[in-house]
């Protein structure tokens, strides 16, 4: 059983990195916009269009 | 003069040579929005930051100081096919925003610490019936302790102020029994530790303040939205303000950057957007979104004018007021005070639960102390069982059982058009059973249109909709709408008070007052049908035509009125408008219980004349003059449209033009009211089984956990049922 003496204070350490994580995403205002997070997770990276293209924007999504 | 488009207000500076802007986007609901939007702006050189945020419904936006003019954002949103506006973060939101990241903080704080006990209490659950030695018990409880009680005292907080706040003030509230019960259940359990014993709460009164800070989020993002939503709302009316700027220099600037003692210029077919005083000129204002009075009343110098007056004839020039200068806004706010004190007196549903249940939790477990006393056990093991049935009894679930049916109800609310200025108001508006309406502007619609259109040949229609374009006259600009032109006639010349004039193919086209277009009998006959409407003549040539203009009444008014009589709500109209306008609409609701020309005082007499016979009253009104009888009815609503004084006012507020919303309002509160109840007995039952096991004395920290989450998620589950109600003819 003297393996709870390293094994615990980890398991402390571990939750402990955890909590500081959570605490940082919350400051950078990762929570902020759940929606959006949501959806730019699985948008499609579009190739950069030089800005002359850019000006007259043609993909013809729906508004 | 030319104005010119002033958003200076809304920059903020960003530090590190960066300015830095907020917008109101409308429409944007994709993933393909998103990234439309952000790669047009970024597109723009010198820009350092876009950035969608999808559930606020707003850009942020960064650029190098001094190089750009926030107009060129709007007009390049404007090109990508998006509606935007500056929105400058009032002062209620950005409080409502830091809170919820607080609580967000603590929600973080409490779950991590309630894994980590419980990591260590289901050791010593199973280590307790197996072999483990009373030293690594100790062990474990110590180590539980030194992660609960920091967490708990850093993520109790808004339960300990706010049940500190209630007790200075001598009123219970839900979380006095909860801070009490988790206060206790620490101090007990350390005491115990301290003693060797085998059962420790740490994991009970950590897991509780989780349970309840979910809930208590839930109910703080709610509201956060709907403020979001609000604000949004608010900036995308893009109210701005015509100010001289110089003696003969004017600049069209937003309204949120006019002072009192600026100088507004008010043009024929204007919405005037501030409070203030008429220094120069003479025209006719139309005033019926404040007093309800659809006749137009003469403007000139020293007459008042209130935000919300449509200014139909002359060009004015205003000198803005101080919020509380006008005679009329004076009375009105003196009224809303009083009508506000009296308001404050309902008492919540959660809060009269915990009135009956704090008392009884803690008499059983004074009684179950005491009981154990006499039947001759130590005083210590009858106060550990005491404390046992303030924890099993702690309102994990009567906690949760009305915010998870708020925030869903809620949620449920907004998709069918309705937002909650409070959280209450719910509660209040299942009770209703009888409907005040204001008619101007709640019954009808505040934009004028074109009544007899189908009476009028289509050829002659278009034309008199073409002519109708080269005058600012608000009845004229009805006329083009609803006609739908777009193309001017050529050679149009406006005639002061009189109307507007073209020649089209050697005919002579007329516009305007029946006397300018030889229609006066026509006219008279057209006003004895419609009293209430403006009438506008139109002549080519020989012939000649009129045109009924006015507010119609809201698309859905009639089929919603009988949809709530068929809910046992009577419905009654009191307007400020002349008795024929009334009359008029209250016949084509068929509403027989209506009143004209009545004054705010009188509405609110009315309302506590119902009152007085116990009868529960929502008072629907849009007007200033309606903001204090909204203020003293049971329960409120405004349409978005209102004056700004009233939509603050009122408990909800409806978007759109149907009146569909408030019916479906009314609907969504009586179930949420109905599973609110339904909670409420869910727990007590819960408490009725579990209460004697622990007077009994044989609860143990695993049964303390087990019934809590179980509770908890029954009631979660229950109120998920408020999504959808029963459709009965709306």
């Amino acid at each position: 059983m003297e393996v709870l003496v390293f094994l615990v204070p980890l398991a402390l350490g571990l939750g402990l990195v955890g909590l500081i994580g959570f605490l940082w995403s919350l400051k950078s205002g990762q929570y902020d916009d759940l929606e959006g997070a949501a959806l730019r997770a699985i948008a499609d990276d579009e190739p950069a269009l030089p800005p002359a293209l850019e000006a007259k924007p043609s993909t013809g999504r729906p508004a | 003069m030319q104005a010119t488009r002033d958003f200076s207000h809304y920059v903020r500076d960003a530090g590190a040579g960066l300015s830095h802007i907020d917008l109101a986007v409308e429409g944007v609901s994709c993933a393909g929005c998103m990234s439309k939007i952000e790669r047009g702006l970024s597109a723009i050189p010198d820009v350092t930051l876009a950035r969608v945020n999808l559930t606020d419904r707003r850009v942020a936006l960064e650029w190098k100081q001094g190089t750009l003019d926030p107009a060129r954002f709007i007009d390049r949103l404007a090109e990508l096919g998006y509606k935007a506006y500056p929105f400058e973060t009032a002062g209620a939101e950005a409080a409502e925003a830091e809170q919820s990241r607080f609580l967000l903080r603590c929600l973080g704080v409490a779950a991590f610490a309630t894994m980590n006990v419980m990591m260590l209490s289901i050791p010593v659950w199973s280590g307790n019936v197996s072999d483990m030695i009373p030293e690594q018990r100790d062990f474990f409880h110590w180590l539980s302790a030194l992660i609960a009680l920091p967490a708990a005292a850093y993520a109790g907080q808004p339960f300990f102020r706010s049940a500190w706040n209630a007790l200075s003030t001598r009123n219970v509230n839900m979380d006095v029994p909860i801070s009490i019960g988790v206060i206790l259940a620490l101090g007990m359990s350390v005491v115990e530790t301290i003693n060797h014993a085998e059962h420790a709460y740490f994991d009970a009164a950590i897991m509780l303040l989780t349970f309840l800070l979910v809930g208590r989020y839930l109910d703080q993002s709610m509201r956060r939205r709907t403020r979001a939503v609000a604000g949004n709302l608010a900036a995308l009316k893009a109210e701005t303000a015509t100010k001289f700027v110089g003696p003969d220099e004017i600049s069209e600037v937003p309204v949120a950057a006019i002072d009192p003692g600026d100088i507004v210029l008010l043009r024929p077919g204007e919405r005037c957007a501030v409070d203030g005083t008429v220094i120069e000129g003479r025209s006719e204002i139309d005033q019926s979104l404040i007093t309800g009075e659809t006749r137009h009343v003469a403007a000139e110098q020293g007459t008042a004018v209130y935000a919300g007056s449509l200014n139909m004839t002359g060009t004015l020039r205003v000198r803005v007021s101080a919020a509380s200068e006008g005679t009329l806004l004076a009375e009105i706010t003196r009224l809303l005070d009083n009508a506000l004190q009296a308001r404050s007196r309902y008492v919540r549903l959660a809060d009269r639960a915990s009135r009956l249940y704090a008392p009884v939790v803690h008499a059983t477990a004074l009684l179950t102390i005491l009981g154990w006393v006499l039947f001759g056990a130590s005083w210590h093991d009858a106060i550990v069982t005491g404390v046992a049935v303030l924890i099993i009894t702690c309102p994990c679930a009567l906690g949760l059982a009305i915010p998870t049916v708020q925030t869903v109800v809620s949620g449920a609310m907004f998709r069918a058009g309705v937002l909650l200025n409070s959280g209450d108001s719910i509660e209040r508006l299942a009770e209703v059973d009888h409907i005040i309406f204001d008619k101007t502007g709640t019954l009808t619609l505040p934009d004028l249109e074109v009544v007899n259109a189908s009476g009028i040949p289509e050829d002659v229609f278009k034309l008199a909709g073409q002519l109708a374009l080269a005058s600012h006259h608000p009845v004229a600009a009805a006329l083009a709408r609803a006609a739908n032109a777009k193309a001017p006639l050529a050679d149009a010349v406006e005639e002061p008070g009189q109307g507007v004039r073209a020649t089209l193919g050697g005919r002579e086209l007329r516009l305007g007052r029946p006397s300018f277009c030889a229609a006066e009998q026509l006219a008279s006959d057209s006003q004895d049908l419609d009293p209430e409407a403006s009438i506008v003549a139109f002549s080519d040539g020989e012939k000649s035509y009129v045109f009924c203009v006015r507010q119609g009444l809201r698309p859905d008014a009639q089929a919603m009125i009988s949809a709530l009589r068929l809910r046992n709500i009577k419905v009654e109209i009191l307007s400020g408008d002349r008795e024929p306008a009334v009359r008029a609409a209250a016949r084509a609701l068929g509403v027989s219980d209506w009143r004209a020309g009545v004054t705010p005082a009188d509405k609110i007499a009315r309302i506590e004349e119902l009152k007085a016979q116990g009868i529960k009253v929502m008072m629907v009104g849009d007007g200033l003059n309606d903001a204090p009888s909204l203020a003293a009815a049971h329960v409120s609503m405004s349409p978005i449209s209102a004056a700004h004084l009233s939509q603050a006012t009122a408990d909800l507020v409806f978007l759109g033009k149907p009146l569909a919303p408030v019916v479906a309002a009314i609907d969504f509160s009586r179930k949420a009211l109905l599973l609110m109840r339904q909670n409420l007995w869910l727990a007590v039952v819960y408490n009725f089984l579990a209460v004697p096991i622990a007077i009994s004395g044989v609860v143990t920290p695993l049964i303390a956990a087990a019934a809590m989450s179980g509770s908890s998620i029954l009631v979660m589950l229950n109120a998920l049922r408020a999504r959808r109600v029963a459709d009965r003819g709306s």
